[in-house]
């Protein structure tokens, strides 16, 4: 079985490049890092935010501290893990003012039982994806993907859909990498449990949903 | 090996970063299990879909609204905090 490659890769040197003449003072280079990057900060955003007009705050915020503090700024990581730090914490406080009544952190989900472990096992159609236009599938993983706990869902978002390594969803998250192993494995348990009911095959009766 | 033990090292199996002999553990375990075969081959796709599926992208006319909001405030904030070297 074929396995999952990451789909990012930056040539750092000249990332660095752009980071140092930023570090300048240079406006143009800090913009052309904000070209390269604000599409994935905005996904990511709205990911954990899950509110479009939260997403555009994080965007502008994560960009403008990063501009801030480009100083500080040590080199020691991509810089683009280190604006998904900024980004995720700037999200994360978003979505603390949302929920106020209950407190957000990538902690929250550990103790979660194994709800993830898998209860129906359902071969699913051949090419699940064209059962449904685009907008029902657009839907459909939206609403799927929004509702595993905060904690899964940014492991998921940057490892599976950023395509950031172990190491570096660790290093942006302030996770061990054996937690990031945990939280991604039971994210990616947990959708297909619930992607389960709309692609499986059609024949038997309904699943336990 | 259990399906327990499969499922643990199912992450790993997928991201292609096992030894070898623990892989060919678990590629024997896939050829006789169909349900963790299944499980395997789902979460694979469940992983491509959401992959492929380019929700939240960045519309050009937001994109370019959002690029000059922050370009103008990193502009006032350069000029409040002049450069100390």
């Amino acid at each position: 079985m074929s396995t999952i490659q990451p789909n990012i890769e930056q040539p750092v040197s000249e990332e660095m490049q752009l980071v140092r003449r930023a570090k300048r003072g240079d406006d143009q280079a800090f913009e052309e890092l904000v070209r390269r990057y604000d599409r994935n900060v905005f996904r990511i955003a709205q990911h954990i935010t899950q509110n479009r007009e939260d997403a555009e705050d994080v965007v502008q915020e994560a960009f403008l501290k990063a501009y801030g503090n480009l100083a500080k700024f040590q080199e020691q990581s991509k810089f683009y893990t280190w604006l998904v730090r900024i980004a995720v914490n700037e999200a994360l406080m978003k979505l603390r003012r949302r929920k106020p009544e209950r407190t957000v952190s990538l902690d929250e989900d550990v103790k979660t039982e194994d709800d993830s472990l898998p209860r129906e096992v359902a071969d699913w159609s051949p090419n699940p994806e064209q059962m449904y236009n685009q907008a029902e599938l657009r839907d459909i993983l939206t609403r799927t993907i929004q509702g595993l706990p905060a904690g899964f869902r940014t492991v998921f978002v940057l490892r599976d859909v950023e395509g950031l390594s172990t190491e570096e969803t660790a290093d942006a998250l302030e996770l061990s990498i054996p937690a990031v192993k945990s939280r991604l494995l039971r994210a990616r348990l947990q959708l297909r449990e619930r992607l389960n009911r709309f692609f499986q095959k059609k024949a038997s009766g309904d699943g336990d949903q | 090996m259990k399906c327990s033990e499969f499922l643990n090292e199912l992450t790993n199996y997928l991201d292609g970063v096992l030894d070898a002999r623990t892989k060919s553990e678990l590629d024997n375990h896939l050829a006789w299990c169909h349900n963790c075969y299944v499980v395997c081959d789902t979460t694979r796709k469940t992983i491509e879909i959401y992959r492929d599926s380019e929700l939240y992208e960045l519309p050009d006319d937001l994109r370019t609204r959002l690029r000059s909001a922050i370009m103008s405030k990193c502009s006032e904030h350069k000029k409040s905090n002049p450069p100390t070297t």
